[in-house]
């Protein structure tokens, strides 16, 4: 089941062609990783498949972007809705400067929920998901500034499952974090595939290896190649991925 | 050669550097040399606490200077901050920039208008306007906190901007991301995010409101009593302190200094609160 797919996907920034003929399926309960040079376009990518782009003075979208089938450019979309099913975690954990509780129940609140028991319910769930809720249920007031880069990152995730998000995007997650945070990310990113459609953006290539079920390799606007992450790793047909899975540039 | 001219200029600027607090300590010297023996003598509590102010009797009770004061300046305020907060959230976030390059220099236009101008329009325009529409000689609270409200919109708007331009600007994407409308964003993350900030520009505003005379002389009335509404004559202490001043003697003159005195206690304490609360946050 494919659960977003491009055709034709072209960004302008001004006049600068920042994504080239992007055609791509995204499947359904699978980690699909976008791994490349830094401004190759990956993170261009990401953020048009929820709109973040529109955000951008001078920013251009061309082409299609269909999400469970249906265009998500259409002329007056209903963006709320799309950002809260497409959901997306950023390179620097970005928790507001709010209690650990009102972040994680940020997005219910904005999109109308009210009732405390109702809200309490679905921090511990959101909570519980990304292993957080035994460490911090007994300081859910406290400031989420306060917590480790790892437990703020956690936290943004926390955030997209509390409004039932059902693609997370993650640039770069676990740029900002250390080795061993980073396992554990990974472990819940893992975890999280059977409910969620993840896309990530990395700089990382083992990172790719090790979690993604598909990987599309990013040059300069272009995605070069785009196939399970098992073969492109093991057997690239383009000379260029071979050239940047080897380390010649990049 | 070089060196010695270097030497030279950097020991003069130094010495201006200095010369700014020197007036500082200078007119705070002044002040209180005037004024402190004064309170000695006649008592601290009863002058601030006394209500009638008879320099012919020798009776310098200043209690209805400071509930004016503090009157005009929360009129000030109610009318200021709302306003203020408000266009500088539209000018950082709902704006372009087309927009914002006419409304700020404007707004920086308000600041350069002398303050002489402010009170001609307040009692030429609005203190009519007031006394037609609620009674009372126009010349009142309402009428200074409508125009003091407005001559502290420069310092409260673009401080309160600087706060909100400073946030992070994941703040807002996170929140964007999360589907979250702007307004939602400005009102949830953006100012919990910049409220020491803003709290700061509303202080340095109040201390400019506490600290006006100009204005406030020409349309507060002045008359000495503790005001019983919002349409009611008041004098501040400044305007007391600005009207008596040219032809007091002796001890009358010891207590507008002593008036002075207790002023600078007000705007020092407030410029304190305003120094605390942005160390606190640029830590």
């Amino acid at each position: 089941m494919m659960k977003i797919t491009s055709r034709n996907l072209n960004v302008f920034y001004e006049d600068f062609h920042a994504l080239i003929n992007v055609n791509l399926d995204i499947r359904e309960h699978a980690i699909t990783a976008f791994i490349g040079s830094s401004g190759c376009g990956k993170t261009t990518l990401l953020r048009c498949f929820n709109r973040m782009n529109d955000l951008i003075d001078g920013a251009k979208v061309h082409g299609e972007v269909r999400l469970d089938g249906k265009n998500i450019y259409p002329d007056g979309g209903d963006l709320l809705a799309l950002r809260r099913k497409v959901g997306m975690v950023f390179q620097r954990p970005n928790p507001f400067p709010l209690s650990i509780f009102d972040n994680c129940i940020y997005g219910p609140r904005v999109h109308g929920t009210k009732e405390r028991k109702k809200l309490e319910v679905i921090s511990e769930h959101a909570l519980s998901a990304v292993l957080l809720w035994e460490e911090l249920k007994d300081r859910l007031d406290r400031p989420a500034l306060e917590l480790t880069g790892e437990q703020q990152q956690r936290l943004c995730i926390a955030r997209l499952l509390a409004v039932n998000a059902e693609v997370l995007l993650m640039d770069e997650p676990c740029s900002t974090l250390d080795p061993i945070a980073t396992q554990k990310i990974e472990e819940l990113l893992v975890k999280l595939k059977k409910d969620y459609t993840i896309v990530i953006v990395t700089h990382n290539m083992q990172q790719a290896a090790r979690i993604s079920d598909s990987t599309g390799f990013f040059l300069m606007g272009e995605m070069v190649e785009f196939g399970t992450t098992k073969k492109l790793f093991r057997s690239p047909k383009h000379k260029r991925t071979q050239d940047y899975l080897e380390g010649r540039f990049g | 050669m070089n060196k010695f001219i270097e030497t030279i200029i950097e020991k003069s600027i130094i010495l201006i550097a200095f010369s700014t607090v020197a007036v500082l300590f200078l007119i705070a010297f002044f002040i209180f040399k005037e004024g402190i023996p004064f309170l000695a003598q006649y008592g601290l509590p009863g002058f601030l606490t006394g209500s009638t102010w008879l320099p012919g009797e020798d009776k310098f009770g200043i209690l209805p200077m400071i509930i004016g004061s503090i009157y005009v300046t929360l009129g000030a305020l109610i009318v200021g901050v709302p306003l203020g907060v408000g266009s500088a959230i539209f000018l950082v976030e709902f704006a372009n920039k087309r927009i914002r390059n006419i409304i700020k220099p404007a707004i920086e236009l308000l600041a350069g208008i002398p303050s002489v101008v402010y009170g001609f329009i307040g009692i030429m325009v609005l203190a009519p306007w007031v006394r037609i529409n609620f009674g009372g000689s126009g010349l009142s609270i309402l009428t200074a906190s409508i125009v003091l409200g407005i001559m502290i919109l420069p310092t409260i708007i673009s401080i309160t901007m600087d706060s909100l331009t400073a946030l992070p600007s994941v703040y807002k994407e996170g929140s964007i991301a999360l589907g979250a409308t702007t307004w939602q964003t400005v009102i949830m993350v953006l100012l919990p995010g910049a409220k020491s900030g803003i709290l700061a520009g509303i202080i340095l505003g109040m201390g400019r409101a506490i600290g006006e005379t100009m204005a406030v002389i020409m349309i507060t009335g002045n008359a000495i009593r503790i005001p019983t509404s919002l349409y009611d004559s008041v004098r501040t202490m400044t305007s007391n302190i600005a009207l008596e001043m040219g032809y007091a003697l002796g001890i009358h003159r010891s207590a507008l200094f002593a008036n002075a005195v207790v002023l600078f206690g007000f705007i020092m304490i407030l410029n304190t609160i305003a120094i605390l609360i942005i160390n606190k946050r640029s830590k």
